[in-house]
């Protein structure tokens, strides 16, 4: 059994995204004038070989920790699905 | 006596690793020796310097996959033993994400990559990196970086100050900490900081392009001569 993370990284809100705001005024200046905001991350995906999904989540949680993610500036969340 | 060993890291992407390897090579009785990431050995070395460069291309974020090459293992080994490591650019982002110095760098606030002369303030000087320097000398050390806006939790900065961790700072011509002189945004204009035990410093600009007189500033010699005279017992 198999199962896909889909993992998203994002900037805490109280750090600046500069590349959210480079991407909000882009929009603003094509006229979007109802965009309030942009902000920007990362989506990862990541094929975990587990059989049961506790233990995929446990892996998971500890790969954003460690390596996905920077708690000091980042959070994350992801989903998992089954996949055969 | 036998020359006393140096180790720069080499990353994949590293690009300032052989400015560096230059710039420890020009002080008598020191020797470079260039340690692969995928090494285990640190050859002996006495101060390992990690240097400037894109390592892993920058990839999720700066420094982040650096951290579980198999050389940082010693490295951080080696750190925790007390012995001094110096992080240049990248290299302090590779401290910060291994956890041997804390806070995070985020993109500069004006979005561009800055490549400039900047004015620090050397505001410890009682550390082994800097002790060659004067308490709030003024120094000339270029920046060539696109992450260098440092953060870190409010009690962590409060932390940093009380245990006189901060190192360098941004300052104008007449070494006043203003907006103005902040070229990435860094709280407090931090450039530079060190750890509680003294032995890992981390920080933004080069000092080995600053360290030779064609190269327009001498400013960022003694922070080296500090680092070496401080392993060779002299």
């Amino acid at each position: 059994m198999a199962y896909t993370a889909k993992i998203k990284v994002t900037l805490r809100q109280s750090i600046l995204d500069v590349q959210g705001k480079a991407v909000e005024h882009a929009l603003k200046n094509l006229g979007y004038h109802t965009v309030e905001s942009a902000r920007i991350g990362k989506y990862i995906e990541v094929t975990i070989n587990e059989e049961e999904l506790l233990q995929a989540e446990r892996i998971c949680n500890e790969i954003s920790q460690k390596l996905l993610s920077n708690p000091v500036m980042e959070n994350y969340s992801f989903e998992l699905e089954q996949v055969n | 006596m036998a020359d006393v060993t140096v180790g720069v890291v080499v990353f994949p992407g590293s690009n300032c690793d052989h400015d560096t390897e230059y710039a420890v090579g020009s002080f008598s009785g020191i020797k470079p020796v260039m340690l692969w990431h995928n090494d285990h050995d640190l050859q002996g070395s006495k101060a390992i310097i990690l240097p400037g460069g894109f390592s892993y291309g920058d990839y999720l974020r700066a420094g982040s996959i650096a951290r579980f090459s198999p050389i940082m293992q010693e490295v951080i080994e080696f750190a925790r033993k007390g012995f001094p490591v110096l992080g240049i650019c990248n290299g302090f982002q590779v401290l910060l994400e291994s956890g041997l110095l804390e806070g995070a760098l985020s993109r500069n606030r004006d979005k561009k990559f800055l490549c400039c002369q900047t004015t620090l303030k050397a505001v410890n000087c009682s550390t082994i990196f800097t002790s060659l320097y004067k308490q709030d000398d003024l120094l000339s050390i270029p920046i060539a970086h696109g992450q260098g806006n440092y953060f870190a939790p409010q009690e962590v900065i409060e932390s940093l100050e009380e245990h006189d961790q901060i190192v360098f700072k941004y300052t104008d011509a007449s070494g006043l900490v203003t907006d103005e002189a902040n070229p990435n945004g860094s709280l407090r204009n931090i450039a530079g900081i060190i750890n509680r035990q003294g032995n890992v410093l981390g920080l933004m600009p080069h000092p080995e392009r600053a360290s030779e007189q064609s190269l327009g500033s001498l400013d960022g010699r003694p922070l080296f001569e500090s680092l070496f005279r401080h392993i060779a017992g002299v």
